[in-house]
Parts: structure tokens; sequence; C-alpha cells
């Protein structure tokens, strides 16, 4: 029964989380209201957690709420049911988006948004710098590993696992 | 049977690499599925991430099933999008019960602290890349600083801000026909 309301819950945040895993945010403070499966504050405190294990937010939620309510199978469930929405409605739309992809609209339409989306990454960006640089000396490791990442074109893998340990060794 | 596995697998190493949200992502799709894979061009994962900004759900699994679908139609969009969802769904159920003793680990927060810090300069190398793939000419340029102003100054919505763009872009296009 548990698994059912899981599957209904997170496929509704799922359809209806329009913006990316920090929509499903307010949808799960909702749900503390209606169930006893998490607190708020355990809500609150996984939102920090999720901003740094891997994985976007609003999975590690979905997954976190669900394995708390239902264990290993709740876990599994919400977080299908948190993406079924998106996969039905996004292979819907590479089918549609596949059947005109020669039509002069639909071209005219993706080269007008494209430069929406550099201020969209670029804001992103700003708001990750505001978060992880905070006084000169993180400043300096990001200008560092700015100019690593221009003239070595390693993996993003590699500068991610090189950043963990320099977190550990500076102390950052 | 093993081409569908090499795609659970490619998008799994995406999603254990995903700090800090989906638009942070972008380096780690454009290796994998660009430079590596060579299914998709860097323009089409730009216009993925402005159609998955106004479809349901998170923005990352879009681009995930997005992809998928060019690689392998239908069986390889869902494969793509489990596979990008199954580090969290390990790491998470595996931290579930020590969350707390996790997030106050002394050590575990100097090094995701360090990888915000390489996240945000990956990113921010791949802002160059991104601004030649998109804004080519001087239209471009214009809506460019047009959303930006919008989006800064006026602090509307980034769905918004796409949808408004789409909508221009149709009208204009029907004004030049006639």
């Amino acid at each position: 029964m548990i698994h059912w309301v899981l599957f209904v819950e997170f496929f509704k945040i799922g359809l209806f989380a329009i913006g990316g895993g920090p929509a499903t945010i307010p949808f799960l403070f909702d749900l503390t209201k209606h169930y006893d499966w998490f607190s708020a504050e355990e809500l609150a405190n996984m939102v920090a957690v999720s901003q740094s294990t891997p994985g976007p937010v609003g999975i590690n939620m979905a997954t976190y709420a669900g394995f708390q309510a239902g264990g290993i199978l709740g876990g599994c469930i919400s977080t299908f049911s948190l993406v079924l929405p998106s996969l039905i409605i996004v292979v819907w739309v590479s089918k549609a988006l596949r059947r005109c992809a020669n039509n002069p609209i639909l071209h005219e339409v993706m080269f007008t948004i494209r430069p929406v989306v550099v201020v969209l990454i670029g804001l992103a960006c700003w708001e990750l710098f505001k978060i992880s640089v905070s006084n000169y000396y993180t400043a300096m490791v990001w200008v560092a590993l700015c100019i690593m990442i221009y003239f070595y074109k390693k993996s993003p893998i590699f500068y991610i696992i090189l950043s963990a340990l320099l977190g550990i060794v500076l102390k950052l | 049977m093993l081409e569908y596995l090499k795609i659970f697998i490619m998008f799994a190493r995406i999603g254990l690499f995903t700090f800090g949200g989906g638009l942070a992502m972008f380096p780690m799709f454009k290796k994998e599925l660009v430079e590596k894979g060579g299914y998709v061009t860097e323009e089409d994962l730009i216009d993925y991430y402005s159609i998955g900004q106004c479809t349901p759900g998170i923005i990352a699994i879009n681009v995930a099933t997005f992809t998928g679908y060019r690689i392998k139609r239908t069986k390889g969009a869902v494969v793509a999008t489990l596979g990008v969802v199954f580090p969290c769904l390990v790491i998470i159920m595996a931290l579930a019960g020590v969350l707390n003793v996790f997030a106050d680990n002394e050590m575990v927060n100097h090094a995701f602290s360090g990888v915000r810090i390489g996240v945000t300069a990956l990113l921010a190398n791949e802002m160059i890349g991104i601004f030649k793939k998109s804004v080519t000419n001087k239209l471009q340029l214009i809506i460019m600083i047009v959303a930006f102003v919008l989006v800064i100054g006026f602090k509307i919505s980034s769905i918004v801000a796409v949808m408004l763009a789409g909508i221009w872009a149709v009208v204009s296009y029907l004004r030049k026909k006639k």
C-alpha cells in the first residue's frame, strides 16, 4: 500500500516540478504535512546533503524520502516514479522533433533560444561560484584550476577527483 | 544487448560525477556524449538544455533522455534515464542511515568544498565554448543581452525567458514569410 502511495505522490511531483531539481523541494515539504515519512527538519538536512552528494538534487531527495518511507523498494519506486512523467514526455517530444527535423520554424526557434540558454548556464555558474568561492584562499584555488583546465584538456572526472583531493589537503 | 550496457554505463558515469545540479553537468555531458561518443553535437546539447528547461522533471534527466533517444530511440531513452539515476539511487540508500554523520564529517566537507570549486571552474571554462556556439551573429547577441536584462534585472523565471524567445522566433518567422 505504502508503495502505491509513493508511486502516486512522486509521479505527481515529477509531472508538476518544471524547472529542475530545486523545483521539487516545495512539493517535498508539502509531503511532510500529509505523511509521517520524514520530518521537515530531516528534509532540510537532506537538501544540504544533496548539494554535496553526486546526482541531481531532486533525484537524491526522492530516493531518500522513498527509502525512509518504504525501504529499498520504496527508494526505487519513488525515484522511478519521479522520472517516469518526464521520460514519457521527453520521448514524445523527441519523436515530434525527429518528425519535423527539417522544419524551418523549428530551426528558427532553436536558433533564437540558444542565446537564452547561455544566460541560464552563466547564471548557474555564478550561483555556484558564490557558494564555493568565499575568500581569497578559495579564489586562488579557483583561478589555479581554471588555468589548468584551460591549458590541459583532461576529463572533467580528473578535475573533480583532483579538486576533492585539493579540498582535503588544503582544508578548504 | 552489449550496446545498451555501454549506454547504461556511460550515463551512470555522468550521474556519478554530477555535483551541483543539472546545469553544472554540462561539462560531463559534453565530454562523454560529444567528444568521446560523438553521438550529438554541442549545439544539440545546448538545444536539449533549452527544451529540458520547459518540459517537466529534472533538467539533467531530461537531457539524458533526449540524448538516449538520439542514440537508440525509445529503448535508448529508457536505458539512459535509468543509467543516470542509478548511482544516486545506490549512494543515497547506502548513506541514508548515516547521512547526518556523513554531513558532519570534516574530511568529507573539505572534499566537497574542493569539488564545488572544481565544478565551478569546469563550468566557467565551458562558458566560452557555449557562448561561441550559441551567439554567432548580431541578432543572437541582442537576444542574449535582452534575456540577461529580463532574467537578472526583472527576475523573470528561466522557463518564461525560453518561452518568450520561442514565441518571438515563431512570430518573426511568420512575418518574414508574408
